[in-house]
């Protein structure tokens, strides 16, 4: 790992980042600071990148051109899905997918923070401090009925609340939270939201949602992605009132 | 019994499990040799010599099947090329009975095999030394796959290749294989392999004795590989390699690295084939090129689905019903037997997806794949 000083006092540091799928532009030329300790949301319509910045930040996609940098000093442009993971970023998917042959607790038990090594996880003890551990975070989702369960049984939103699961279990230090309440009822929304913003008192978090009732109540920082780049940023009421954000989005 | 990881999972080291798991292995380790042995030729009871090396082919198949249930079942790799893993090892023991042939070739030669001497050849190639002690060959038998294994995984898997893709390139490196050892100048026979084997470890490989030692050996390996792949199986591991065999990227976001765990367990399992394999050569009393055929490598991908894929046990059992059939059906009506294989693939690939002991079984105990429709989407 490199040890250069931090380029910036910031958890994450998108500069200039561009994408291109074919020539089309995903990301244009987009930068994006997140403060250690935040909760950020982000929106944008439909195609406007923001499961693509996501999918730069994890490794799963390298960008055309452009810096990604976590705590200052990690290039995260140069690190594999796995290694990124390691460094403390853990992700949850648009849809939800958690290992559907597996049963709710093997489903926490692999996101447990342990050892990742393969010769570690062939000897690997189950001691009663992790199954503690696990317990811990089933009841703070709310699963601790089904934890026996196969997770492909689960109903949508508890399948939601099992992938947020495996991410609190995992102690991240920074959360992409890709529209964690799509296909969810009102109930479960509100659920989500109270559980989002209780996780967020020790990490950091980004949001990725459509939502608009929802990214209200989360009330936190908001920016807008339009076409692969910010459009604006500030707090809800101020993105809402943006005369280009209702232009392109809101007004539609 | 030493204490195991408190990983494993639940049960699988159950006093019941030791109760089936012994019987099994006393039966097949004592029963056959004691029908064979004690009980007089001519009594009804008696197991002829004949099908004493027969089974023993039957277990090295079994072994080859569980293998390849070890990464098919358990980390989606179906591997198409599994039989040259096999045949590596059956050549690495090719290799030491030749030499234990000695002076009693065709040609008499004491160092060279009979067909070095037909090609004129004046000395021993370089990688054949070493095979004239069985330590060193049977350290081959576990080396030569293993590290082919190793290298080939590591390209594929480092690459992401995945899928039917892998399966193809798996394909192509045992053809490529098959094709090699079909020169003769490659130095391991040519097309007609090695043969007219005579002693291994000083005993006479024609005598019913050590037929019999040559079968307990393989009930060992089978048993003992079982234990391995059940082990790894009912590890945290397993868990891992059951994640991602259903929805590989996000085993990648949770911070493991899949290329090491698939590189793991098909190097043990391309191991567990060339054990295999060279339990069988001495067996049956031939290698050749033809076991690199291709289409032997999708004939154990049929076994195990047979038996019933991603449950050990079904791998065995597929092995041997569908190998009895065949030594059966190629006696009683030969040209049938490419149909009836046909549609037993169909069969259990349709209708009984879960196998052999898939049926016999509770469903709730076998983790099956059609249960995870992971959304295409999300699917790296
Ligand atoms: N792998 C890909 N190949 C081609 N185009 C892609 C790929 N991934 C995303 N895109 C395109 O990039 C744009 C941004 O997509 P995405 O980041 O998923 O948007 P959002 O999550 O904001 O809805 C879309 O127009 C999409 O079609
Ligand atoms: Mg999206």
């Amino acid at each position: 790992m490199k040890t250069a000083t931090p380029l910036t006092g910031a958890l994450l540091y998108l500069n200039g980042v561009t994408v291109s799928f074919e020539g089309f532009k995903a990301l244009n030329d987009l930068s994006l600071v997140v403060e250690e300790g935040e909760l950020r949301t982000i929106i944008g319509p439909n195609g406007a990148g923001k499961t693509t910045m996501m999918d730069v930040v994890t490794g799963k996609t390298r960008p055309d051109s452009g810096e990604v940098f976590f705590r200052g000093t990690a290039d995260l442009s140069r690190l594999d899905e796995a290694e990124i993971a390691n460094l403390g970023i853990g992700r949850k998917f648009q849809r939800p997918t958690v290992f559907e042959n597996l049963t709710v607790f093997e489903n926490l038990e692999l996101a447990l923070a342990d050892s990742r090594g393969t010769w570690r996880t062939l000897l690997a003890h189950s001691t009663s401090d992790r199954r503690d551990r696990i317990a811990a975070a089933l009841a703070r989702i709310g699963l601790s009925e089904q934890t026996g369960q196969p997770a492909g049984a689960l109903s949508h939103g508890q399948k939601q609340w099992l992938e947020i699961g495996m991410l609190l279990i995992h102690d991240r230090t920074l959360l992409l939270l890709d529209e964690p309440v799509a296909g969810m009822t009102d109930r479960e929304t509100e659920e989500t939201a109270e559980l989002i913003l209780d996780l967020a008192k020790d990490r950091t978090i980004v949001v990725v949602e459509h939502d608009m009732a929802f990214v209200r109540s989360l009330g936190a920082r908001v920016t807008v992605l339009h076409e692969g780049a910010v459009l604006a940023e500030g707090s809800i009421d101020h993105v809402q009132n943006h005369q280009r954000v209702i232009e392109v989005y809101l007004g539609r | 019994m030493p204490a195991l990881p408190g990983g494993q999972q639940k049960g699988a080291w159950s006093p019941r499990f030791w109760a089936s798991f012994l019987a099994c292995g006393v039966a097949l380790a004592v029963a056959v040799p004691a029908f064979n042995h004690w009980v007089p030729p001519d009594s009804p009871a008696a197991l002829p010599d004949y099908l004493v090396p027969l089974l023993g082919k039957y277990l090295c198949y079994a072994l080859l099947a569980l293998s390849l249930d070890l990464i098919w079942g358990y980390a989606g790799i179906l591997s198409l090329g599994h039989g040259a893993f096999f045949a590596l090892g059956g050549y690495c023991m090719g290799m030491y009975l030749m030499r234990q042939v000695g002076t009693r070739g065709v040609y008499g030669n004491p160092l060279l095999p009979d067909f070095m001497v037909f090609l004129n050849w004046k000395e021993l190639p370089w990688f054949w030394w070493g095979f004239d002690h069985f330590a060193y060959a049977a350290t081959m038998v576990v080396l030569v796959p293993g590290l082919l294994a190793l290298v080939f995984g590591w390209l594929a898997f480092r690459s992401r290749v995945t899928g039917v893709y892998l399966s193809i390139i798996t394909q192509a490196m045992t053809y490529a294989l098959m094709l090699a050892f079909f020169r003769n100048d490659m130095g391991f026979g040519g097309n007609n392999g090695m043969t007219d084997y005579k002693d291994i470890l000083g005993w006479d490989v024609h005598q019913s004795s050590t037929r019999l030692g040559l079968y307990i050996a393989s009930v060992l390996a089978l048993g003992l590989g079982y234990l391995c792949c059940r082990f790894i199986t009912a590890s945290k591991l397993g868990r891992v390699l059951l994640a991602l065999r259903d929805a590989e990227s996000r085993v990648r976001f949770l911070g493991y690295s899949v290329t090491d765990a698939k590189l793991f367990v098909f190097t043990v399992s391309a191991v567990l084939a060339g054990i295999a394999g060279a339990l069988y050569v001495p067996q049956v009393g031939i290698i050749n090129p033809s076991e690199f055929s291709p289409g032997n490598s999708i004939e154990i991908a049929i076994w195990v689905s047979v038996g019933g894929r991603g449950t050990l046990v079904g791998a065995i059992v597929g092995a041997v019903i569908v190998n009895s059939a065949k030594t059966w059906l190629t006696g009683a009506a030969p040209e049938t037997w490419l149909f009836v294989l046909g549609t037993l693939f169909i069969l259990t690939t349709l209708v009984f997806p879960r196998g052999v002991v898939g049926l016999l079984r509770r469903p709730s105990r076998i983790r099956t794949r059609a249960a995870a429709r992971v959304p295409a989407g999300e699917r790296a």
